[in-house]
């Protein structure tokens, strides 16, 4: 009973993962193509100013599941990182050199500096969710079991692909939908455009991807396909497919104030989804979530801790992403700190 | 550290040895982060209420300054934290396996404290230039505790890999009953997170003001690196005396708890009374002692008070199970250095102290500048230390007599862990240098923007003593020189911070 609450826990927190750190890979998959110097200046403008306060908070997303699967199903945990040993590498450093490269960035006052920290951050915010992906997609498909050896055919298969491509396409699509409403926030009115057709450009992409991985996966990943084709599953599925429509209709019409609450319901109800399509495993189909489950007493404690943290961490989670949203958090400039500009600066 | 490992790695996988050197290479250059991490925040409130409270612009320059230094630090800590959240699953999955659900818990504290942090953070370093002045500095007031709840998390479980309890075995080893709040709450914990969190305050009051001693040995003998140095100074050289008494005490709380860890730290080979201490000197593998200072009786009265106090030797326990002879030394060659700078600190604690009661005022000796100047390097050797003596101390084992790090590492081939290693080594070097340079950068932009300002105050007025020049003298600077911000970075100018 308690393990199920902790895998629920789990699948939401996956998720909220998805929508939060999402948003912030699919602003570096925009910024990677955002063109040269000269063309790509507002566009990466824009997305360092939108991202810059939250994108931390964001990532803490991502530990919590660390911590959660540890904590609650150590035996799982061990499983998949011994299993995706390589992926699961990949995204780690993609993860530092994402950080490193964006927080970097911003105080250059360097073109050719800029350039390279720019590039880091936004090849690795394209690599990142790929691998992360391929990790959800291995498991997805079953051929994560308790004492698979690290091989390649865990994460590069069929499944792992293109659960890897959806990451991407995914947080694209997240990305372009926040980065429209932040243009509107700046006054960017140039950008609202900009970011409307990437925005549309993505569901496509999304839309293809999840076409091919409808056949493909049916002998693939039959456990977790059969899951999303009916019951539960099927229904967070359509209400997925619902929501992401109706973000495609909000951004024709340009009713740019809700097109971020379904975007964001578009990628939450899919994790959702697989989390149905995925009962009663862990590790389909060898890993049942009451066999991988630790010790009941620190299942426990997990409850508890999740519910402190959903009460402390909740109204300052709701501050930050309302004083962001309102625009009221802006970085300090030069001006601020009394900072003088050198020789060799152009940027 | 290599030699050990290599001679550990005769008998044992051959993925130990580069899992080992990964885990301590990501941990060893995250350790140098986390007293910023840490203590910064505070370091900066201190800073931030008393410009407020006395409408001291050069304070809130200063607060400014350091938040700018803290965005940029902070998210290299995050990074950096996060390798090693995945290095547990990476590099030690049967660790995190077998005992994950007994002391993986206090992560599950770490992350939400790191959470809140991580808010909270984002709230004070982003909300100078709209929030309004005192809602943004009590805003950012919970931040030290949520640091040290952070810290809370990371030290209990690590002092629950050195004395694990709240658990009992099956038939088959693992464990069953779990008890949580015995989990975290073990034997070693109450001196090694004292010790831990007063260290990284420390550590960082020491580095910040180092700093700026710097730049008054180098004739910028103005207000501002005062202040820099002194509020920073002053907290560290309070702390000094007490991280003393809480270094010995944890000294004393593993002579008690992990005797054969005690024994590696003062290399005592055989359980004896009367131990002499050495410092210093190289432990050998048939037992014997060369280099090194010898005091008799020393060590038996430091553990016990008496010199006929036991001390449990190396060889009470199996040579599989104790550190061999080339860790022992590392343990002892750097619990030694850290207790020896530690001893240093505590009188230059004191030689501040004095300085101050003679003059109340900034200590314009130079011999002391120069000594506070490297107090925080000499920190940050000894936060390494401490580090090496609590790890390698409790080799072989990753769960104190209760698994071995051979059990718990990877199946992964040693090759591919070698080249993890060589990736994460170009990569952190990469960061780290980059980020060091971001920072000289920085200071050298605030030094040139200070020094301009200077040189227009005595301009305009020859006789003021404002060791700072008018707001508009700043404004002027920065909008001849390119700026860097976005489209609107022009039209805020001025309107920033809370000092008015």
């Amino acid at each position: 009973m308690m393990a199920d609450v902790i895998a629920w826990v789990l699948v939401v927190v996956i998720a909220a993962y998805a929508c939060g750190g999402g948003t912030d890979y699919g602003a570096g998959f925009w910024d990677l193509l955002a063109g040269g110097a000269d063309r790509g200046k507002r566009p990466r403008w824009l997305i360092d100013h939108a991202m810059a306060p939250v994108w931390e908070v964001n990532n803490v997303w991502l530990i919590f599941v660390l911590v959660l699967m540890w904590t609650g199903f150590p035996t799982m945990f061990q499983a998949v990182f011994t299993a995706l040993w390589l992926p699961l590498v990949l995204a780690a450093v993609g993860t530092v050199l994402r950080g490193a490269g964006f927080a970097l960035r911003k105080p250059s006052r360097r073109l050719a500096r800029r350039r390279v920290y720019g590039a880091v951050f936004a090849v690795a915010s394209l690599l990142t969710p790929f691998f992360l992906g391929s990790v959800l997609g291995g498991v997805a498909s079953g051929r994560v079991q308790v004492g698979t050896p690290p091989t390649a055919h865990v994460w590069a298969n069929p499944t792992s692909i293109l659960a890897g491509l959806l990451a991407i396409a995914a947080t694209a699509f997240l990305g372009a939908v926040f980065l429209v409403a932040d243009a509107r926030r700046f006054g960017a009115d140039d950008l609202i455009d900009y970011f409307r057709l990437r925005a549309l450009l993505a569901f496509g992409a999304v839309v293809v991807l999840a076409a091919i991985a409808l056949p493909v996966t049916h002998d693939d990943a039959s456990y977790v396909w059969h899951g999303m084709t009916r019951g539960l599953g099927l229904l967070m599925v359509i209400l997925a497919a619902c929501s992401g429509v109706l973000t495609v209709v909000l951004l024709l019409r340009r009713a740019h104030r809700w097109s971020r609450h379904t975007a964001v319901a578009t990628v939450a109800l899919a994790v959702i989804a697989w989390g149905f399509a995925q009962r009663p495993y862990l590790l389909p189909s060898t890993l049942t979530v009451a066999d991988g489950a630790g010790a009941a007493h620190t299942l426990r404690w997990l409850g508890i801790v999740t519910i402190i943290a959903v009460v402390l961490v909740g109204p300052g989670l709701v501050l930050v992403y309302r004083l962001d949203t309102k625009g009221e958090l802006e970085p300090l400039t030069d001006s601020d700190t009394g900072a003088a500009g050198l020789p060799g600066d152009n940027v | 550290m290599l030699s050990t490992a290599v001679h550990l790695a005769a008998d044992t996988p051959a993925q130990l040895l580069p899992s080992r050197e990964l885990m301590a290479f990501t941990l060893a250059s995250h350790i140098l982060l986390v007293p910023f991490g840490v203590a910064l925040p505070l370091i900066t409130l201190v800073m931030h209420y008393r410009g407020l409270r006395r409408g001291d612009q050069v304070a809130m320059k200063l607060a400014r300054r350091w938040s700018a230094v803290m965005a940029v630090q902070f998210a290299i800590g995050v990074v950096t934290g996060t390798v090693l959240s995945f290095e547990f699953g990476l590099l030690w999955p049967g660790m995190m396996g077998r005992w994950g659900d007994v002391f993986g818990l206090g992560f599950g504290v770490e992350a939400w404290a790191f959470f809140l942090e991580a808010i909270m953070i984002a709230i004070y370093l982003y909300g100078w230039r709209r929030l309004k002045p005192w809602p943004h500095f009590w805003l950012a007031v919970p931040l030290p505790l949520t640091a040290m709840m952070g810290a809370f998390g990371i030290i209990a479980a690590n002092s629950w890999m050195n004395t694990p309890q709240g658990f009992s075995l099956d038939s088959q080893g693992n464990p069953t009953d779990v008890d949580v709040r015995k989990a975290v709450f073990t034997p070693i914990f109450g001196t090694e997170y004292w010790h831990f969190v007063v260290a990284m305050f420390l550590t960082a009051g020491y580095v910040v003001a180092g700093v700026y001693a710097v730049g008054w040995l180098r004739g910028r003998r103005d207000r501002y690196h005062k202040l820099g140095f002194m509020v920073p100074f002053t907290i560290a050289a309070i702390l000094t005396p007490i991280q003393f008494f809480l270094g010995d005490s944890a000294a004393r709380s593993v002579f008690h708890k992990q005797p054969v860890k005690f024994a590696a730290m003062e290399i005592v080979w055989k359980t004896d009374t009367h131990v002499p201490e050495y410092l210093f000197g190289r432990l050998h593998s048939d037992g014997s002692i060369s280099g090194g200072i010898k005091i008799p009786q020393l060590d038996s009265i430091l553990a016990g008070f008496k010199p006929d106090t036991k001390v449990t030797g190396l060889t009470s326990v199996p040579a599989e199970n104790r550190p061999t002879a080339a860790e022992a030394t590392l343990v002892h060659f750097c619990f030694d250095l850290m207790a020896t700078i530690g001893s240093v600190l505590v009188l230059l604690a004191l030689w501040y102290a004095w300085l101050w009661w003679r003059r109340r005022d900034m200590p314009e000796n130079r011999w002391f500048l120069r000594c506070a100047s490297l107090a925080g390097v000499a920190c940050l050797v000894t936060v390494e230390c401490g580090w090496i003596a609590t790890e390698v101390g409790r080799q072989p084992w990753i769960v104190y007599n209760h698994m071995r790090v051979s059990e718990a590492v990877t199946q992964t081939g040693a090759g591919g862990l070698w080249a993890m290693l060589a990736v994460v080594v170009v990569v952190y070097i990469a960061v780290i240098g980059s980020f060091l340079g971001i920072l000289l950068k920085m200071r050298t932009r605030w030094r040139v923007a200070d020094e301009a300002d200077a040189a227009s105050a005595t301009a305009l007025e020859p006789e003021a003593d404002t060791p700072y020049g008018p707001r508009h003298a700043a404004d002027a600077a920065t909008a001849a020189a390119p700026s860097g911000g976005g489209p609107e970075s022009g039209s805020s100018k001025g309107s920033s911070g809370g000092g008015r």
